[in-house]
């Protein structure tokens, strides 16, 4: 019986050994994570105020917008993520996280901003996966497509204009990327559409809060 | 295994034996995040840390473990190494972290990293596992950096884009806008590009090896400068 003896205690020796190692690297991870916890919470925050606050500026409201939040799943469309803009009470404006399901390569991130009385405060794509040198023209920092929202709203322009010049509408395409930009047209349009039938909603007291 | 001089560690990590242009290891994270000098250099500083952290672990434990253990043992410290890592940051540069994505965790599975923990590391001294862990990811950030700073500047016409990602808020001004116009070559940014331009810069080291070796005086043989191909003239 001893070379069966002997390998269980090489077996048993290197279970040891395996368990020892796994012990000492979960400890080392969740040191770093206890260590790093707040300043990354902090970082997310920060991130999140300051795309907020490039639509609507942190002088135009008195809440906590990144708390104020509230959370749809309008019927057949991609969840939305709010965000309330208040000051004394009274609704200011709403930041949504809207996606535009039919980018050129897959669904387009935005954040679009919407005064209390129906105007664009702005639009930002916060994720997409288009063309590089192409599509990604709807980037803030690549070009100043994007700022053609400002100050829009549901009748400017009016409604059969509310497209890409090729299609007859008054907002810019790109050379060599229409589908991009139509995309993103097409998905502002339908937030400014929800945001006139849902308002009452939109500007609702929190039922949910994040801590 | 001989153990070789900081020299012979250094010069092949650096080159002779590079992960990029040599060992073709890690390619994924080497095309993917060379689209800009920054983006370059900061996978590169990560992955250079990730391999000092692993490498001189990997050593000094190298006593402990077993020949039938060492590789998931070698995994282990390699992914916490790695998850630390990108906790870290997220801390501290979280710009950064959001623009490399998904290649920070990545580094677990980039092969030079548990390549030269089981070559190099758990058969050396802690001292010259950390001076190798440092040369190949010294090596591997040049490569990078070279590459990111090709295609910035044929597809942007930019060098150090975004720089106030690494290097904070002061950095913003480094940005150096060098060729004319709002677009370069597209095709440098977009993946085939990164291939294409990777095989240049092999072509290039190859170019430059073989030049070394034409030189009339005897330059020392070693073993990492391989055949490659081309009839000594």
């Amino acid at each position: 019986m001893r070379p069966a003896h002997a390998l269980l205690r090489s077996m048993g020796m290197n279970a040891l050994i395996l368990g020892g190692f796994a012990l000492a690297s979960v400890a080392l991870v969740a040191a770093t994570w206890f260590a790093t916890r707040d300043t990354i919470a902090a970082a997310r925050r920060a991130a999140l105020e300051a795309s907020l606050n490039a639509l609507v500026p942190a002088a135009r409201y008195d809440n906590h917008p990144a708390e104020d939040v509230l959370r749809l799943a309008p019927p057949g469309a991609p969840p939305l993520t709010v965000y309330r803009a208040r000051k004394g009470g009274a609704p200011v404006a709403v930041l949504a996280t809207v996606t535009a399901p039919d980018g050129y390569s897959g669904p387009i991130q935005l954040l679009v901003g919407v005064w209390a009385d129906g105007r664009l405060a702005g639009v930002r794509v916060l994720a997409h996966k288009e063309t590089p040198g192409l599509g990604d023209a709807i980037e803030v920092e690549r070009s100043p497509w994007i700022h053609g929202f400002d100050g829009r709203s549901l009748d400017d322009p009016p409604r059969a204009r509310w497209k890409v010049r090729k299609d007859g509408g008054d907002f810019d395409q790109f050379t060599g990327a229409t589908i991009t930009p139509r995309a993103v047209v097409k998905a502002v349009q339908g937030f400014l559409d929800y945001y006139a039938g849902h308002r009452e909603a939109l500007f609702a007291p929190a039922t949910e809060t994040r801590p | 295994m001989s153990t070789p001089s900081a020299a012979e560690i250094l010069r092949n990590g650096l080159w002779h034996n590079n992960t990029g242009l040599v060992a073709l290891l890690g390619l994924c994270p080497l095309l993917a995040t060379s689209n800009s000098l920054v983006n370059g250099l900061g996978l590169g500083l990560a992955t250079t840390l990730v391999l000092l952290i692993t490498n001189t672990t990997v050593s000094l434990i190298r006593r402990w473990v077993n020949p039938e253990v060492r590789i998931p043992v070698f995994v282990t410290v390699i992914a916490s190494a790695v998850t630390a890592v990108e906790l870290g940051m997220h801390a501290l540069l979280p710009e950064l972290h959001r623009v490399l994505g998904i290649f920070i965790p990545l580094i677990v599975t980039n092969c030079c990293v548990l390549g030269r923990a089981e070559a190099f590391a758990s058969r050396q001294a802690p001292a010259r596992a950390a001076l190798d862990g440092l040369a190949v990811g010294l090596g591997f950030a040049l490569v990078l950096v070279t590459l990111g700073a090709l295609r910035e500047l044929l597809g942007q016409g930019t060098l150090l884009a975004q720089a106030e990602i690494l290097f904070g808020e002061g950095a913003r001004g480094l940005t150096l806008h060098l060729l004319p116009g709002d677009r370069g070559l597209l095709l440098a940014i977009l993946p085939p590009g990164a291939f294409i331009m990777l095989g240049l810069l092999i072509a290039a080291k190859n170019a430059i090896d073989a030049r070394a070796r034409a030189r009339p005086r005897p330059a020392p043989a070693t073993a990492a400068t391989v055949a490659d191909g081309h009839v000594p003239t």
